[in-house]
C-alpha cells in the first residue's frame, strides 16, 4: 500500500488526520463538556474578582498631617471619602503610625509631608504617602487602588482649579506597602488567571481524553491499529489547543469587562507566545495519562499540579520573597514564565525584545514534555 | 508467505501471582476458522491480545503472520483486525463515520476508502444506518458494524473474542455467515465462544482451562478422545472435573 513516498505525501497519509477530524466530529457532539470548558473558567474569573473586590471599605486609618494647610484636609477628606479609608485619630509622629499598624490598631495611614501645600504652590509634584499594611494582599491591593484613585481624581480637580497652568504638577500618591513589597492588586491577578486556569483545564481535559478512552475500551480497539504513537497523540492534542485559544479569549474579555484589565502591548504577540504555553500543559495531560489508569486518579493529579502553580509561579506572591527552593521549584513550572509573558504583554506593554527568553523556555517546554509523554505512551494494555 | 497464521511456544502471561496463561503451545493453520473455547476466566482474552501486540507476554514466543508479536508488533497489527469482547468503537460517532476513521487509520485514502466503505456498508445491510450513532444500536448492530471496522482493511488474520455474546439467534447466524464468507476469500479466523453451535462451525477447536490448552482438534476428534456425544459435554464434562480440581 505504500505508493506513497516523500515527506509531503507521507504528512498527508498520517493517521493524524482522521485522528483529528474524528476528534472535532466527537468533541462538536459533546456540547456539555465543550459548554463546560469555556463556561467554567469564564465563571471562575468572576468569582474569584468578586473575592477580590467586594472586601474591603472602612479600613482603619490614622492621619499624619505635616503640613496642616487647608489642601492638606482637603486630600485627607477626599481619601476618607472613598469609603476605603476610615480615619480613627490623627498620628502624633511617624513612629506613632508605625507603632499604630505595627499593633493592628490601624490597618492604613495617610502621610502628607510638611511641603505638601507649598509643592502644589511651586506646581511641583506634591508626594503624600498612603502607608498600607499588606500582610493581608486582598486588603491591601484594594487600598492602593482607592488610594492612587482619589491621587488621580484630586491631582485633576486641582489642575482644573489652577486652569492655565502648566500642568507640570501632579498629585503623587505614594502608596507604600508593608511586608507585602510585591503587591498584588485585582488588575495585577486577573491576568495570571489566564494562566493559572488554561493550565490547569489543558491539563485536565487532555489527561481525561485519553483516560476516558482507555476506560470505554475504544483505546484497545484503536491501539491493534498500525495508527503511529504521534499520530494518536497529535491528533488528540490538536483540537485542545483550539479550546485553549478559546478559553484565554474568554477570560481575557470578562477580565477586561469586569476588571478593566488593560492590553497595553500586541494581543497578537500573546497569543503567538501562548502556543508553547498550551502546548506544554496538553503534554503534561499526556503526561499523566501514561501514569493515571482511571479519571478520578487523573482528576487528582491534576489538582495536585494545580497548588504549585498557585503558589510557586508568582500568581499569588511575589517569587522574590520565597526561599530558594520555593523559586527552584517555581522554575521548573511553565506557568512561571508565561506570567511573565501575561502581566509583561497586558500590564507593561512589552514585546518580543523583553519577552523572548520567556518564549524560548516555553517552547523547549512543549517540545519536551510532548517528546517524553509520545514516547512513554505505549500502544499496549499493560 | 509459509507457514501458520498463529505459533506460539510456552506463551505465558501472569498478572502478579495470577497466572492467566500457562505456558501455551497453540498452531492456527493458514485459512481455517479456529475456535478458542474455555470457561470464564480460562485465558482466552489475554492469549488474544498477546497474538494482538496488546499485552507484553511474560515468557514464551508467539508468531503471527509470520511476525514476532514482541518484536515486530506493528507489521502484526498492519496484518491482523481484532474485534475486542467489549465494544470498542465510538459510540458518539455514526456508523458511517466510525467506519471511515477505521478505514483511514488503515491507511485507506480517497476514492479508494470510499468505496471500501460503501462495500462494508452493503456487505454488512449497515448501509440503512449509516447515519445512526453507533451508541444507538442494538448489539446485533454493534457487533455487525464492529466487525466491518475490524475487516475495513483485508486483514489476513482476524481475532473475534465473543463477537456474538448477547446477540439474538437470527443475528448470530447472519454474523456467522459473514465469517464464514471471509474464511472463503481466505481469511483466517481465530475466534471465541461460549455457543457450542458455533464451536461447531468452526474448522478445529481448542479447550482451554486455567490458562492450558487441553484438547485441541475438530470437534470430531475431540468428542472422540473424551468419549462423549458432543463439545458441549467435553465443555461441561471439563468444567466439573476444573471445579474438583480447584
Ligand atoms: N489486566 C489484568 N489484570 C489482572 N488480572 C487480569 C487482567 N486481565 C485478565 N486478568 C485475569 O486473568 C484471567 C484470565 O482472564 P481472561 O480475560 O483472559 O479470561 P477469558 O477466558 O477471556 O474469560 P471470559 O470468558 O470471561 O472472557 C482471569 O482470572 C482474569 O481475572
Ligand atoms: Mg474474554
Amino acid at each position: 500500500m505504500s505508493v506513497a513516498s516523500g515527506p509531503l505525501a507521507r504528512l498527508r497519509a498520517s493517521a493524524f488526520w482522521p485522528m483529528l477530524r474524528k476528534e472535532f466530529v466527537q468533541m462538536r457532539r459533546d456540547r456539555l463538556t465543550l459548554g463546560m470548558m469555556v463556561v467554567l473558567p469564564a465563571l471562575q474569573l468572576a468569582l474569584f474578582g468578586y473575592a477580590i473586590r467586594t472586601e474591603v471599605r472602612h479600613l482603619p486609618t490614622v492621619v499624619l498631617d505635616e503640613s496642616r494647610t487647608q489642601q492638606s484636609r482637603a486630600l485627607v477628606e477626599a481619601l476618607a471619602e472613598s469609603g476605603t479609608f476610615d480615619v480613627t485619630r490623627a498620628a502624633a509622629s511617624r513612629a506613632d503610625v508605625a507603632a499604630a499598624i505595627g499593633a493592628g490598631e490601624a490597618r492604613a495611614a495617610i502621610v502628607v509631608p510638611p511641603d505638601y501645600a507649598r509643592a502644589l504652590k511651586r506646581g511641583r509634584p506634591a508626594r503624600v504617602q498612603v502607608l498600607v499594611d499588606a500582610a493581608e494582599p486582598s486588603g491591601s491591593s484594594a487600598a492602593i487602588a482607592a488610594a492612587a484613585q482619589v491621587g488621580a481624581a484630586h491631582g485633576a480637580e486641582l489642575a482644573a482649579e489652577r486652569a492655565g497652568r502648566p500642568a507640570a504638577w501632579t498629585l503623587d500618591v505614594r502608596v507604600r506597602p508593608w511586608y507585602n513589597p510585591g503587591l498584588r492588586s485585582a488588575v495585577y491577578i486577573a491576568p495570571g488567571l489566564v494562566g493559572v486556569l488554561l493550565s490547569l483545564t489543558m491539563l485536565l481535559i487532555m489527561s481525561m481524553a485519553i483516560v476516558r478512552e482507555r476506560e470505554r475500551g475504544t483505546l484497545e480497539q484503536l491501539i491493534v491499529t498500525p495508527i503511529g504513537k504521534g499520530s494518536l497523540m497529535l491528533g488528540k492534542v490538536a483540537p485542545f489547543v483550539v479550546v485553549g485559544y478559546v478559553q484565554m479569549s474568554v477570560v481575557l474579555l470578562l477580565g477586561r469587562l469586569l476588571f478593566g484589565v488593560p492590553a497595553r502591548g500586541s494581543l497578537p504577540l500573546l497569543y503567538a507566545l501562548t502556543f508553547g504555553f498550551i502546548l506544554a500543559n496538553l503534554g503534561l495531560g499526556l503526561l499523566v495519562s501514561t501514569l493515571a489508569r482511571t479519571q478520578a486518579q487523573a482528576m487528582q493529579v491534576g489538582f495536585f499540579f494545580l497548588l504549585p502553580n498557585i503558589l510557586l509561579s508568582g500568581f499569588m506572591f511575589p517569587r522574590e520573597a520565597m526561599p530558594a527552593a520555593a523559586r527552584w521549584v517555581g522554575l521548573a513550572l511553565p506557568l512561571t514564565y508565561y506570567l511573565r509573558v501575561l502581566r509583561g504583554v497586558l500590564l507593561r506593554g512589552v514585546g518580543l525584545a523583553s519577552l523572548w527568553r520567556e518564549a524560548v523556555v516555553l517552547l523547549v517546554f512543549a517540545v519536551a514534555i510532548l517528546a517524553v509523554s509520545v514516547r512513554r505512551f505505549s500502544k499496549t494494555l499493560d | 508467505m509459509t507457514g501458520a497464521a498463529v505459533e506460539t511456544r510456552g506463551l505465558r502471561r501472569a498478572f502478579g501471582a495470577l497466572v492467566a496463561v500457562a505456558g501455551l503451545d497453540l498452531t492456527v493453520r493458514r485459512g481455517e476458522v479456529f475456535g478458542l473455547l474455555g470457561p470464564n476466566g480460562s485465558g482466552k482474552t489475554t492469549t488474544i491480545r498477546m497474538l494482538c501486540g496488546l499485552l507484553a507476554p511474560s515468557a514464551g514466543t508467539a508468531t503471527v503472520v509470520g511476525h514476532d508479536v514482541v518484536r515486530e508488533p506493528e507489521a502484526v497489527k498492519r496484518a491482523i483486525g481484532y474485534m475486542s469482547q467489549k465494544f470498542g468503537l465510538y459510540d458518539d460517532l455514526t456508523v458511517a463515520e466510525n467506519l471511515d476513521f477505521y478505514a483511514s487509520v488503515y491507511g485507506l485514502r480517497g476514492a479508494a476508502r470510499a468505496a471500501r466503505v460503501a462495500e462494508l456498508l452493503d456487505g454488512l445491510g449497515l448501509a440503512a444506518r449509516a447515519g445512526q450513532l453507533a451508541g444507538t444500536l442494538s448489539g446485533g448492530w454493534k457487533q455487525r458494524l464492529a466487525l466491518a471496522c475490524a475487516t475495513a482493511h483485508r486483514p489476513r488474520l482476524l481475532f473475534l473474542d465473543e463477537p456474538t455474546a448477547g446477540v439474538d439467534p437470527a443475528a448470530r447466524r447472519r454474523f456467522w455467515a459473514a465469517i464464514r464468507a471471509l474464511a472463503a476469500e481466505g481469511t483466517t479466523v481465530l475466534v471465541t465462544t461460549h455457543y457450542m453451535d458455533e464451536a461447531a462451525r468452526c474448522d478445529r477447536l481448542a479447550f482451554m482451562a486455567r490458562g492450558a490448552l487441553i484438547a485441541v482438534g475438530t470437534s470430531a476428534e475431540i468428542t472422540a478422545q473424551f468419549g462423549l456425544p458432543t463439545v458441549e459435554d467435553v465443555f461441561v464434562h471439563l468444567q466439573e472435573t476444573e471445579a474438583v480440581g480447584a
